[in-house]
Order: C-alpha cells, then sequence, then structure tokens
C-alpha cells in the first residue's frame, strides 16, 4: 500500500505485521502477542509433539487458566475429573515447551482478556490472536486482536505467524454523552441490535466518536469484547491518553527509554485524517436506554423500557420463524414489555464485566440492599488481581452482606462449563456475552445486561430498569 | 486430505444464526483430543430431556440417513473460535455445508478440516432448504452445485484454501517453509517487536 494514502489503524497495524506478500495467497502476517488457555489448545500441542515442532516464540506466548476452572477456592480438590485432566495438561503443555503459565495457584490467574491488560502485555499497534473468539477486547488498546481455531494456535505456536486476508474497515461512531444508568455495555448491545448479529462479518470494527472517547478502558474493553456479537473479526479504539495512562507502570509494560520509544510509535497509530472505511454506522449516545436482551442471540436486545417484538409483523420466513424459535424457548410472548419479567439467577461475570469498575458498579447498587430471595446471585472476578483489588475496597462484604455468592477468578457461568449453570428452565440476567440457547447451562435463559441492571434485578427479583430504583 | 467432488443427498436445517454452543455444546469442549465429538453434534436439538432421540429434528429423519451435504440458514456458525465445531460435523459425516453465508472464524476452521463451507445465492438457497434428501453434487475445481436437472450455480472459495484442499497441501508445513522470511522480519522489527521476557 502506498504510505502516501490516509490509512485507517487497522490498515497500519496490518502493513506494519506482513511478513511476505506474495499473489494467490494469503498474506503471512506476524503475531506479537499469542495468549492461551486450556480449553482450545491441547490439540495444537500435540501437533506439535506429533511433527516435532518447539514453539518459536516462547517469550511471546503466555498461558493461563479460565474455562474449565472451579471458582469454589483453589485449595479445595478439583472435583470434575475431566475438567482436571484438561488443566493438568495444560500445566504439562506448558512445562514441556517452556510457556509462562499463570495456574490457579498464580495470583495474576484470570480471564485470559482480563489478565492479558492487567499485566500490561496488552498495547498499542500489536497483533494479538487466542484461541478465543473475544479476542477482540484486547482491541480496546488500539491492538488489532482477534480470535483463531486451534489449528491456527498451531501454526501460531510453531511460526508466531498467521496466513490472512485483510478485513474490510467498519467505523462505528457514538457520538454525545450516555445518561446515568446506561454503560458501555448498553452501547455495545445497541450496536448488535441495530446491525444483527452477522452485521460485522468479514470486517474490523473502528470504535471512535466522543462517546468512545470518553470512555475509560475498562468501559473500552467491554464494548471490543462483544465485537464478535457483532459478527466482526475484531473491534479496536485508537490509542490515545486514557491507554498509555493505563499501560504505564504494569509489569510487562516497556521502561525507561523503551517507553519514550513505544509512546512515539503509539502516537502514529490513530486512523489519518481522510481515510476511508468500508462501512460506517453513527449511534447518538444521548437517546440510549439501559439495553437487554429478550431471545437467543446477541442480537435480540430492546431498551429496558421497550417490548418484546412480535414475529406476526415479519416478511422473512426464517427470520420469523426464528424469533417465534427464541420466544418458545425463552417461554415469552411477544408484544409485552420485558421490564418486571422474574428471574431466578443473576450472574456479574464474563470476559466483558468482570473489572474492578464492573464490580464497583454492581456494589454501588446492592450496598445496603438484599438479593431478592427468589435469587441466587454470583459475583465472580474476572482475576486473581480484580478479587484481591474488590476485597482492598470491602466490595467482597457488600456483595455478601447482600446475600450474593462472591468467588473465585474464572469464566465460570458465561459458558457453564466448570459447573456453574442454570437449572432448566432458569432465567438469569448475565453481565456475560452470550444469550444462545443452553450457553449458560442446558436448559437456561439468559438475559444479557449490564453490571448496574444486573445488580438493579438480583435486589427487585425481576428484569428492572435501573433508573427507577 | 483431498477434495474433488462431493455428490451426497441433503439433509435441511432451516434456521438462521445456528452458533457454535448448539453445534457442540461447550460441557463436551474438556476432552484435550479430537475424538468423540460427532456423537455429541447438536446434541441439545437431537435428542430430548428424556435422552430420546427427537423426532421433529431434521437429522433423526429417515431421510437424512447418508446425507454429508447439510443445507442450513444465514450466518452458520457463529459464536465461539472453537475448531471442536467443524470437528464434531465432520466426524458425524458431513463434507460440506450450504449457506447464504457463514461466520468468519467458522468458516476458516471449516476449511482447515477439509470441510466445505459454501456460500449460494439466497434465490436458489431459498429452493435448496424447503426439502431434505435431494441429491446435490459439489465440484470444487469449478467450484459448482449441480442441482438435479442439471442447473448448476458457481460458489465462492478462498484461491489458496482450494489450492490446498485439491492438492491435499499442508498449510503448516507450507508456513515453516516461509522461515527465512520470519527470522528476516524479526530482525528488521528488532526494535519494536515487544519482548516481553
Amino acid at each position: 500500500m502506498n504510505s502516501q494514502q490516509p490509512r485507517t489503524i487497522v490498515e497500519k497495524i496490518w502493513d506494519n505485521h506482513i511478513v511476505t506478500a506474495q499473489p494467490g495467497v494469503p498474506s503471512l502476517i506476524y503475531i506479537d502477542l499469542h495468549l492461551c488457555h486450556e480449553v482450545t489448545t491441547p490439540q495444537a500441542f500435540q501437533t506439535l509433539r506429533d511433527r516435532g515442532l518447539k514453539v518459536r516464540r516462547p517469550d511471546l506466548t503466555i498461558a493461563t487458566m479460565d474455562h474449565s476452572t472451579p471458582t469454589t477456592p483453589h485449595n479445595l480438590p478439583i472435583l470434575d475429573l475431566v475438567g482436571k485432566a484438561q488443566l493438568d495438561q495444560m500445566e504439562k503443555n506448558c512445562a514441556d515447551f517452556g510457556i509462562r503459565l499463570y495456574n490457579l495457584n498464580s495470583d495474576k490467574q484470570g480471564i485470559v482478556h482480563v489478565m492479558g491488560p492487567e499485566q500490561g502485555l496488552t498495547q498499542p499497534g500489536m497483533t494479538i490472536v487466542c484461541g478465543d473468539s473475544h479476542t477482540a477486547t484486547h482491541g480496546a488498546f488500539g491492538a488489532l486482536a482477534f480470535g483463531i481455531g486451534t489449528s491456527q494456535v498451531g501454526q501460531v505456536l510453531a511460526t508466531q505467524c498467521l496466513l490472512q486476508q485483510p478485513s474490510k474497515t467498519y467505523a462505528i461512531r457514538v457520538e454525545g454523552n450516555l445518561q446515568p444508568g446506561v454503560a458501555a455495555k448498553d452501547v455495545i448491545l445497541a450496536v448488535i441490535a441495530k446491525i444483527g448479529i452477522g452485521g460485522g462479518t468479514e470486517c474490523v470494527f473502528e470504535y471512535t466518536g466522543s462517546t468512545i472517547r470518553g470512555l475509560s478502558m475498562e468501559e473500552r474493553m467491554t464494548i471490543c469484547n462483544m465485537s464478535i456479537e457483532g459478527g466482526a473479526r475484531a473491534g479496536l479504539v485508537a490509542p490515545d491518553d486514557t491507554t498509555y495512562q493505563y499501560i504505564a507502570g504494569r509489569e510487562f509494560a516497556p521502561k525507561g527509554k523503551d517507553w519514550d520509544a513505544a509512546l512515539a510509535r503509539w502516537k502514529q497509530l490513530p486512523t489519518d485524517e481522510g481515510a476511508t472505511y468500508a462501512k460506517e454506522l453513527t449511534l447518538d449516545a444521548n437517546t440510549l436506554e439501559p439495553m437487554v436482551t429478550f431471545g437467543t442471540n446477541p442480537g435480540m436486545g430492546i431498551p429496558v423500557s421497550g417490548l418484546i417484538p412480535d414475529p406476526a409483523g415479519m416478511s422473512d420466513p426464517i427470520e420469523k420463524s426464528d424469533l417465534i424459535k427464541a420466544l418458545k424457548y425463552m417461554d415469552l410472548k411477544p408484544g409485552v414489555p420485558l421490564k418486571g419479567q422474574a428471574i431466578n439467577v443473576v450472574f456479574v461475570g464474563s470476559c466483558t464485566n468482570s473489572r474492578i469498575s464492573d464490580l464497583r458498579a454492581a456494589a454501588s447498587i446492592m450496598k445496603g440492599r438484599k438479593v431478592s430471595p427468589k435469587v441466587r446471585m454470583l459475583v465472580v472476578p474476572g482475576s486473581q488481581q480484580v478479587k484481591k483489588q474488590a476485597e482492598a475496597e470491602g466490595l467482597d462484604k457488600i456483595f455478601r452482606d447482600a446475600g450474593a455468592d462472591f468467588r473465585e477468578a474464572g469464566c465460570s457461568m458465561c459458558l457453564a462449563m466448570n459447573g456453574d449453570q442454570l437449572e432448566p428452565g432458569e432465567y438469569a440476567v448475565s453481565t456475560s456475552n452470550r444469550n444462545f440457547e443452553g450457553r449458560q447451562g442446558k436448559g437456561g435463559r439468559t438475559f444479557l445486561a449490564s453490571p448496574l441492571t444486573a445488580a438493579a434485578s438480583a435486589i427487585t427479583g425481576v428484569v428492572t430498569d435501573v433508573r427507577s430504583l | 486430505m483431498k477434495i474433488t467432488t462431493i455428490e451426497s443427498k441433503t439433509v435441511a436445517l432451516p434456521i438462521d444464526n445456528i452458533d457454535t454452543d448448539q453445534i457442540i455444546p461447550a460441557r463436551f469442549l474438556k476432552t484435550t483430543s479430537m475424538e468423540g465429538l460427532g456423537d455429541n453434534l447438536f446434541l441439545d436439538w437431537r435428542y430430548l430431556s428424556d435422552g430420546s432421540p427427537n423426532p421433529d429434528f431434521p437429522l433423526n429423519k429417515p431421510s437424512a440417513k447418508g446425507a454429508t451435504i447439510l443445507i442450513t440458514g444465514d450466518n452458520f456458525g457463529c459464536g465461539s473460535s472453537r475448531e471442536h465445531a467443524p470437528w464434531a460435523l465432520v466426524q458425524y459425516g458431513f463434507k460440506a455445508i450450504i449457506s447464504t453465508s457463514f461466520a468468519d472464524i467458522f468458516k476458516g476452521n471449516a476449511l482447515k478440516n477439509g470441510l466445505l463451507p459454501i456460500i449460494i445465492p439466497a434465490d436458489i438457497h431459498a429452493e435448496l432448504i424447503k426439502w431434505s434428501g435431494i441429491t446435490l453434487k459439489i465440484d470444487l475445481a469449478s467450484q459448482t452445485v449441480t442441482l438435479a436437472g442439471g442447473r448448476t450455480v458457481e460458489f465462492p472459495i478462498d484461491p489458496f484454501a482450494k489450492h490446498c484442499l485439491l492438492e491435499g497441501v499442508d498449510e503448516l508445513g507450507y508456513m515453516i517453509k516461509q522461515e527465512p522470511a520470519i527470522a528476516a522480519y524479526e530482525a528488521k522489527r528488532a526494535d519494536s517487536v515487544n519482548t516481553l521476557a
């Protein structure tokens, strides 16, 4: 590409990472950081063993345990023997191949997308991959970060590269001021409700606009995290002073003159004036309400004051039958408010909303109140560090006093691999990212929402508009 | 593995946005191997809560027996990056999936496992998805699907993925051969490649 042409941040990062570009073959792209967890790597390590290969850059590869991990105290034995075998295999793979691992005994253990930024591993301009579709979270720092399959995990372990086609660019501009009670989660749920869960296919989102600029790094992570729920490969926010202030001083952040050099490079990254995007969307933040999903994919979201849509008016036969199928699974009626719907469980956690600011937001609502006797509430910090910080601030006490369960770090009930799950037919308000059928436990029904909405609903026992509490 | 042509009955699953949690529920991802996933494909749709097969689910109908081509709604494979999804589909016996669109990560994972993600125009898709059990022929070299009556429709595919599938090219082997270029790139970017040690 002609370097005189104005470029987007996505194009700049892409150009910086081309190892080879030959006609007829996807570009070979260099990967700066490879994050690993126990679920999507064992078969890749097996491929390396079968072929007698080693990990090319163990120094750029970091592993943690999150998906299969119990959230009961880590000094207790793991009762799920299949899950334990997977964790044991992760220990062995990391030991055999010389990879740094934050295991359950490490105070740095946590959800891979919480741990990376927290340790300063995630930096602007990087290419970052992980065998996990929520890798776009790291895009909040102006990195090109995307989820890959296990075959590609093996390729990155062996070569530190991937064969990739460039993505289309998609600007998502959010302008204006978020009203009280409206959170970053509501912004991304509104975006997905607007474009649909396939709306970003083949694209990378760049979130821009005054609203995004005004968000903290943790809020930006929440938004970038759910880029995949809009169908995009990745999503990012150009770095700015908020980004640099977050990174400075963290363990893996550049120090001294390396910091000055890095900062000079990072400041070149934001999209040039006059650069163009394949697609664009503008969202008015001033009019956004708290959002909540009613159906079985993350695009089925409505403002909390809205009505559940009616399939009767729909023309596309598959769309219509999908909505009927979703409402049947959820056992909900069309044309009525979702607000007031009784719930059984509230889950505050996941790579979307388990950081300290999320826990603070939930605690601000819980303080001095009690969880409804009809509701079971789980608060699962995203990492050991988040847990420690929450305890230092007394948030654990607020949650426990309210009657919620405050647990160890991990993915937990977001995907229900570790035993934390919904029972068939139960309704949950969840701060996680997916409301697919059975996602949080076979037969379970999920309403996705922000930590504020989740906490308010825990107190009342029904889907609640936090602004009315 | 090499792929040239697939001729088979179809089975239709007329649902949009089928996500990877339906294809293979997360509770089956605790395995450290690739084996045994086909038995759990679409498990919560294939079986009723009492454990008996759901007679209404298209894959359980007698007409679906032996079908290796799955026809589904838009945006198939959305959700997680789990390669367990194509592993399960392949182990169950599927060789190709026909839709109007696929989620990106799923599409890439499918191609790496010899499972063809085939995108056809919406009008023809709307015809095909109405019934199961018709026979189709897929020819990768000419990138065509031949319908009953001899009508053919072309489908797009990434040229490199097509080459790898037709010739049985080992993608990882190809990448390892790029080592000199990778080393040269690292040397060139030595000042900015982040060393996290």
